[in-house]
This record gives C-alpha cells, structure tokens and sequence, in this order.
C-alpha cells in the first residue's frame, strides 16, 4: 500500500501557545489518522509536590496550569482537607467557590477569544480578550495577582473579600456582562460562524461516555456530568444555578456551552456575594495524620482530581494527579477522523486542550527504542546529588 | 552591523517559545497583544515564524526535551538576534530547579539579553522590558 501524506503540526508552531506535536495523516483533504506527541511540558511536577511540606505543595499544584490556578489548588487542599478532616470556616468556603466562578469565566472568555483567532476572524479574538480585562482587574483586587492567584490554603483561604470589594465586583461584573451580550450575539447569530462550526467534529453522546469525557466537551455532547453538581463542595450546593449542556457535540455546541455557562457562573457569583457570612476565613490547622484523601474540582475543561497521602510527617508521600485534558485529548480520534485539513485546527483547539496539565508523564509506545537505561538513571541520579552537594558546598 | 540594528530598533518581530511553561507567561504575552495594552501600536508584532523575528521570548523551565529545539531556533534566528527570558521559570528555572526533568538554565543554553521577572509578569512589566532592550541595543550602537 501506498504511503499516506504526512502533515506534522508542531512542536512550535503559530496556532497555539504550548509545545505539542500533532501528526496529520491525510487521504487528499481528509484527515484519516492522527497520532499526538506530547511530554514538552513534562515539569515532574508530582515529584516536585512529595519533596515539598503540605503548604508549599499548593504552590506547586497552582502552577501545574495557569489558566486553572484556582481548581488545581481547591482540588489539593480537598484532598488534604479530606485526609486529616478538617472543617472549613463557611466564609472560606463562600470564598473559594467566588474565585473558582471568576477563574471560569475568565478561562471561557480566553478560550471564546483563541477560537476565534484559530479561525481566523481575529476580531473574536481581540474583543474577547479586551472583555476579559475586567474579570483580570476583579482578580488582582481580590487575590493580588492577575493570573496564579495563592488564594487557597489548607483550612481556608489567605485573603479576604473586604466589604468594599464587593461593590466593585458587582459593578465590574456588570460591566462584562454587558460586553457579553454584544460578543455572545456577535459570535452566536453569526451567518460565517456557523457555517465554520456547525456540524464538523461531532463527538456522540456514547462516544462522549465511552472516552470518559469530562467538562463542556462531554456536555456539549448531552453528557450531563458536573462535579459541582454530582459531588457539590464549596457551596455549590446552596446557591441557585444550571448545569448547561447541548444535544449536537459539534465545535458550535462547545462554544455555546462555554458561553452559557459564563452567564452561570456569573449568577453563583452575585448569589455568593449576596450571602456572604461573617466570620474566619481560616481554621488554622496544626497537624496532618497518616491517611489518604482525595479531592475533586470542577475547573473550566472538567473534573480535577487529586489524591493525597500522608505518613504523618510533614509532606506526602505519594500525590497524584488527574487534568480534564487527560481524559479529553483521546476524543480527538473520534472526532478529528473524517473532517477536512483546515477544519482540523478548530477540531483539535474546540475541547480547550492544556497540556501542560495533561503532562504528569511521558508516554512513548510507538517504538521499541529504550529512552532510559537503568544506568542512565542512576548516572542522572548520581549526577544531580553532586550538583546539590555542589551547592550546599558553596553555602558554607 | 549598526544600521541592521537601527532599523531593527523600530519595530521589533517577536517570536514566543514556550519551553515548558504554565501557560500563564505564554497568556500575559497574548494579552500584551490585545486592546489594553495593544503592544502592535509601538510595531511589535508576535510572528509564526523563528526566521521572521528579531526578539526570542523565551518562558518556562527548559526542560530535557525543549533544549536541543531551543538551541536549533537559535541558530535558524537571523543575526542580530535578541534573547529575552521571561518569567522566573525562564530566568532562573523558578519552582522547578530541583526537577529532574528540568535541565540547565536557560542563559546556560544560549545567550540571554534581558531578563523579566515575575509569575507570571505583568503586561506592563513585558513593555517596560522591551523598552528597555530597545534602549540597550541603541546604546550598544552609539559605541
């Protein structure tokens, strides 16, 4: 049989921010394999997170993803919490879920914005990003930070939300969702939009249920699944909201789910404000016992999940960690197969891929060639506690 | 070698390599792009292409697999090129020194001109930098 054309994607290119590297095997203009090539990003980041003591692990976590820095750190100190129980002051909590709301709409609003400069109408792409400036402005005051906000510590959260902020997120809030409306009517009643979108990289509802998709991939397909619903923490479940989800699972039920869902959050949002309690924010806890906890986050691609044991001594002994994007990536064959080259692009960006999320290990199976010998694993091992004597050396 | 420089100096093509960053860098770096900050105004451009760009952005902590194409799009890059390591990961591999993925400090890998700190740095923080290397490349021309 005759070879097929190749068409390589990467691991730089102008289309998205991250290393990845895709392969495209086309039959003419149709995509008929794809083959993924990830591990650019890999940081061992689970490694890192055993070496550290339970506070610093949460830095760690944060920086896993930027784009999910509130999830990946609600998920840790959940498990934490989990493991040693430890109670929660209800104005944390209210907290918390107020963050994770904003870390939503912003995460949507960068998406809505790179969609639209995957296809090229650039003009979604500047409008999105300008309305998401305000969600920004609202995380510095609140967290101190524009991005990696250090919001979240075991027991509680660091910073308050002081009675005057509250004011100014409503008014900002009410600001963007005015801007919203424009760009939710300028993307969704747009004629060239909906031919681009409608109808290409269909993912079945059992398809959806099949490949374990999580978050708008899978509810953009019917898949009714939310972590904030089905295993409620913070204080989902005490304050008013829907879960959105879409019948066709094509690119064009994603981009309403993610934009529905930005009108949702904004209501958990102003419900929360309206109720905040009074109180601590932080139940100071002193020790953690052995044990092993899990914890789980809705972050804007889907449920996060991480587990977290303790011997009793200051760090974890083992903590693992599960991004959406895990779950999601292997729809890409059901639905990249089939659809046209310059369809592609938008396929492969519509689940919103994060791979430095996905990369807590390397995966290479499509060659017997051994990446590391035995050997070279105890050389770079050997090497490495020279270079830290090396260090502690020049300390003294 | 000065007029090169001269007329580099006015509008400056930026290429952004993500070496196994968190994607915050690589987001600040977009948004520096968009309305607010509108960065394009000033004639600096994020290009597709490292042979197109006289500015290598450079985030993240290098890691084993990213440093062989970090030294590759170095060299593809027409002279006189720019290096600019942004991001404490890109400075000075931040959180993850002690990883053992993580390789050598990326002004170990190639010669680094400008350093932004922060984590991620904020929008102001990448025009500050980059008016301040267009500073040190006229100053250098002067000499």
């Amino acid at each position: 049989m005759k070879a097929k054309p190749v068409i390589p994607i990467g691991p730089y290119h102008p289309l998205q921010e991250e290393p990845e590297f895709w392969k495209l095997v086309v039959d003419g203009e149709t995509v008929v394999d794809v083959d993924v090539r990830i591990g650019y990003n890999h940081r061992g980041i689970e490694k890192i997170s055993e070496s550290k003591s339970f506070d610093q692990s949460i830095f760690i976590v944060e920086r896993i993803c930027g784009i999910c820095s509130s999830s990946h750190p609600i998920a840790c100190v959940q498990a934490i919490e989990d493991l040693a129980g430890i109670e929660v002051p209800e104005r944390a909590l209210y907290i918390r879920t107020i963050t994770q709301e904003l870390e939503r709409i912003h995460s949507h609003m960068l998406w809505l914005g790179l969609a639209g400069h995957f296809l090229g109408y650039n003009t979604v792409f500047m409008w999105g990003w300008k309305y998401r400036e305000p969600i920004c402005d609202i995380m510095e005051m609140v967290t101190g930070n524009r991005q990696n906000y250090a919001m979240h510590k075991v027991g509680g959260v660091r910073r308050d939300i002081e009675k005057e902020h509250v004011s100014y997120i409503l008014t900002r809030l009410d600001e963007f969702l005015k801007q919203l409306d424009i760009l939710k009517g300028a993307v969704l009643d747009d004629p060239v939009l909906h031919t681009r979108l409608e109808g290409i990289g269909i993912l079945t509802k059992e398809a959806a249920i099949e490949y374990s998709a999580l978050g708008p991939t899978a509810r953009a397909s019917g898949y009714d699944i939310d972590v904030r619903r089905d295993h409620p923490y913070g204080v989902y479940d005490k304050v008013k909201w829907n879960v959105i989800t879409q019948e066709k699972g094509d690119v064009f039920a994603k981009a309403v789910v993610r934009i529905l869902e930005m009108y949702e959050s904004a209501r958990i949002i102003r419900q929360c404000l309206d109720r905040l309690p009074d109180g601590p924010i932080d139940s100071k806890p002193k020790e953690i016992p052995p044990g092993e906890g899990i914890g789980v986050a809705e972050a804007p691609r889907g449920e996060v999940f991480h587990y977290v044991k303790s011997d009793g001594t200051n760090s974890p002994v083992r903590h693992k960690i599960r991004a959406p994007t895990y779950m999601n990536f292997p729809t890409f064959r059901e639905t990249v197969i089939g659809e046209t080259v310059s369809d592609a692009t938008i396929i492969l960006a519509a689940i919103d891929p994060c791979y430095c999320c996905t990369e807590r290990m390397i995966v290479v199976d499509d060659s017997n060639k051994e990446l590391f010998r035995a050997q070279e694993l105890v050389r770079l091992s050997q090497e490495k506690t020279a270079r830290i004597r090396e260090r502690f050396r020049m300390k003294q | 070698m000065g007029f090169k420089e001269k007329i580099l100096t006015k509008s400056i093509y930026v290429f952004h390599l993500s070496s196994g960053s968190c994607n915050n860098c690589d987001i600040e770096i977009l948004d520096c792009l968009t309305p607010r900050f509108d960065l394009e105004r000033f004639g600096i451009v994020l290009v597709g292409s490292i042979k197109h760009a006289d500015v290598l952005l450079c985030t993240g902590s290098a890691n084993r697999l990213t440093i062989p194409r970090i030294k590759k799009l170095y060299e593809q890059m027409p002279k006189p090129a720019f290096v600019i390591a942004y991001g404490a990961c890109g400075s000075s591999r931040g959180l993850f020194k002690d990883s053992y993925n993580t390789g050598e400090p990326l002004d170990e890998i190639i010669p680094v001109d400008a350093y932004i700190p922060g984590c991620p740095p904020k929008p102001e923080a990448t025009i500050g930098a980059l008016v301040k290397l267009i500073g040190k490349i006229r100053a250098k021309k002067g000499k």
